[in-house]
């Protein structure tokens, strides 16, 4: 193939320059920085560094607290993941089905996806609010006496929740638009081929609807791992002390509220390897098995 | 197998259209039965009603001996091939046709043993542990024909399965799937809407229009006896010649007086007389003037277009006939004349 070239060199990096900048300035200076702080002991208030090497890694890695945030952070992921992406795959499934008031059903399952994470948080809050939230109220009439803030376990199932229910309509999106993509004749074929409906759900939708399904657990994980941010800042503000937290919270409070910038840079850096790793793990293992209409 | 009997079915959907009218016929086993009809005819509602992909809103279905009106699709013993071939995109050749003998409790024995028999009788075998994709449409057809066959069900259903491959293909595929259904003898219902198909596949043709049955018949009385003026102008291509008539002085008269017929007792008025293009005759010493506009060469055959008086006309003239330009005469062959109510377009 011909290509057409620039004739004098600086043409092409002028072109690129203003790309590379945001790149450059907003990605990699920051990473670069945050790499470099890794090794050093900041000052609280600034007034020097320490060279320490790899001794806010090793720190970090011996210590139990990160090691329960971390045990958090993938229980956390894995849940908000799943009832996410299962949640939204039932509702699609039925909201397909429906032929009456079809579009009004769907546009009332689509308006939580314009709430914004701390708006969701602080109707969290409002939700399980000790005195009068009626979300409480439901689990004390099942006798849970529900404690947002105090107990470790509530708050984490609330923000799960939260988390949940935030993400179930961009889900929901994806998954109503994968099962309306699915040809109708091969749906007729499996209505032939297969008297039972939850066979030829897992024998024909759900193969079909694979890519969708990849492509959201992606996604999801991202946004379990790093959008929730808002949720659980809303959640904890204050005494995030005993609080559940995932990694991504844990970065900005060791480095914003404990001023510990050297071992939050450390903590970031292992968190760009993991998203590395996922992302890679990912795209070579599983895409393979997926089957692309 | 099984015979089929429809016994004043109709469709109305829920916005209120009528897309079948009530319609009642029987097929007895082993036939092959062609739907034929223009898009919309109903022709494909019909088969979804025999199917079970559509809801009969009144009438009674039988298969068999048994009504099937409430019965899913699953278990009406039938099995259908799509017009896009409906093939499961993730599963392979192998898996596609065995799919359905699979959720029937058969045994993996008798299933591959099946899957095997399928693969050979349709050129398959060497495809079968490929996916879909890896297949030409022709192939893809096959398979399609090969998850029906090896269900032996008591109908096979056909929803224009030939119209999304190339002439030649569909050429080919026409003959296999007749010879197929032969050799198999299931009853079978094949819906197009292509009159050749129609014609060179059924026992019994079922023309429909507008959501109503025309005519049934076998492709002989059909194209030679059509029931009505419709019928007479879908099959066969060209159709059927369609002249405005009268009957005057108990005889039958074209273009402003000319006889050509005696016309049937105590008739008066107007009248529509239809001609097959094959039964006219250039005649040099008939009394019809034609004037030739165009002439189609076919090879075989040509065939001669134009105007007779102020009407449109055709005529089939085989290859060591004279195939004139300009104007010319033409005489009709009379036993082969219909004649149709000029008001309802109905045979007289």
């Amino acid at each position: 193939m011909k290509s057409a070239g620039f004739t004098t060199r600086w043409l092409p990096i002028l072109l690129l320059v203003p790309q590379l900048s945001i790149i450059a300035i907003f990605f990699y200076w920051p990473a670069i920085y945050a790499m470099q702080s890794s090794f050093y002991l900041q000052d609280p208030f600034g007034f020097g560094s320490t060279f320490v090497g790899l001794e806010n890694y090793s720190s970090l890695l011996s210590s139990s607290e990160y090691m329960k945030v971390t045990r958090f952070t993938v229980v956390f992921t894995a849940l908000v993941t799943f009832f996410s992406l299962a949640l939204a795959l039932l509702l699609a499934v039925k909201a397909d089905n429906v032929l009456r008031g079809a579009k009004t059903y769907r546009t009332l399952l689509m308006w939580v996806y314009a709430v914004a994470p701390p708006v969701a948080g602080f109707i969290g809050v409002m939700m399980f609010n000790q005195s009068w939230g009626p979300l409480t109220e439901l689990a004390r009439s099942i006798g849970w006496d529900f404690k947002l803030g105090v107990n470790f376990n509530d708050t984490a199932s609330a923000m799960i929740l939260v988390s949940v229910w935030k993400q179930v309509p961009v889900n929901f999106i994806f998954f109503l638009s994968g099962l309306q993509s699915i040809p109708k004749s091969v749906r007729e074929a499996a209505l032939i081929d297969n008297r039972s409906s939850f066979g030829r759900f897992w024998d024909v939708t759900f193969p079909l609807l694979a890519p969708t399904g990849f492509f959201l657990l992606i996604i999801n994980i991202t946004y379990s791992l790093f959008d929730t941010f808002g949720v659980i800042d809303t959640m904890v503000k204050g005494e995030p002390g005993n609080n559940p937290m995932t990694l991504v919270y844990k970065v900005y409070v060791d480095g914003f509220r404990g001023n510990d910038l050297g071992g939050s840079s450390a903590q970031s850096v292992i968190l760009m390897v993991l998203v590395l790793a996922l992302t890679i793990f990912q795209f070579r293992l599983v895409e393979r098995r997926i089957h692309y209409t | 197998m099984a015979r089929v009997h429809l016994e004043t079915i109709r469709k109305i959907y829920p916005n209120g259209f009528e897309a079948v009218t009530p319609t009642s016929f029987d097929i007895p086993d082993g036939e092959f039965v062609v739907l034929v009809g223009p898009s919309g005819c109903g022709k494909s509602t019909l088969l979804r009603m025999i199917a079970g992909l559509e809801d009969i809103t009144e009438g009674t279905l039988s298969i068999g001996d048994r009504v099937v009106n409430g019965v899913d699709p699953a278990d009406r013993d039938i099995a259908m091939v799509f017009q896009n071939y409906a093939l499961y995109p993730h599963m392979t050749v192998r898996r596609n046709i065995a799919y359905g003998l699979q959720n029937r409790k058969i045994d993996k024995a008798t299933i591959e043993q099946k899957v095997q028999e399928a693969a050979t009788m349709l050129n398959l075998t060497e495809y079968l542990d490929r996916k879909p994709a890896q297949l030409s449409g022709g192939q893809r057809q096959r398979v399609a024909m090969g998850r029906a066959i090896v269900r032996d069900p008591a109908l096979f259903l056909f929803d224009e399965p030939l119209s999304n491959l190339d002439a030649k293909l569909r050429n080919q595929m026409r003959i296999e799937i007749k010879a197929l259904q032969r050799r198999l003898g299931v009853t079978s219902i094949y819906v197009t809407h292509d009159q050749v198909e129609a014609m060179t596949m059924a026992d019994r043709i079922i023309v429909m229009n507008g959501g109503k049955v025309e005519q049934i018949g076998t492709p002989h009385e059909v194209y030679h006896n059509p029931a009505s003026t419709f019928v007479a102008s879908f099959m066969g291509a060209p159709p059927m010649n369609l002249l405005e008539a009268r009957f005057e002085d108990g005889m039958v008269r074209i273009n402003g007086g000319t006889p050509v017929m005696p016309a049937p007792a105590a008739r008066t008025g107007n009248v529509t007389l239809g001609i097959r293009p094959e039964d006219v005759r250039i005649d040099d010493a008939g009394d019809i003037p034609f004037h030739v506009d165009l002439v189609e060469e076919l090879g075989a055959h040509r065939l001669l277009h134009g105007q007779l008086g102020d009407q449109t006309f055709s005529i089939h003239a085989m290859k060591d006939e004279p195939a004139p330009q300009g104007a010319t005469r033409l005489s009709l062959i009379p036993d082969n004349i219909c004649l149709f109510d000029s008001e309802t377009g109905k045979r007289i």
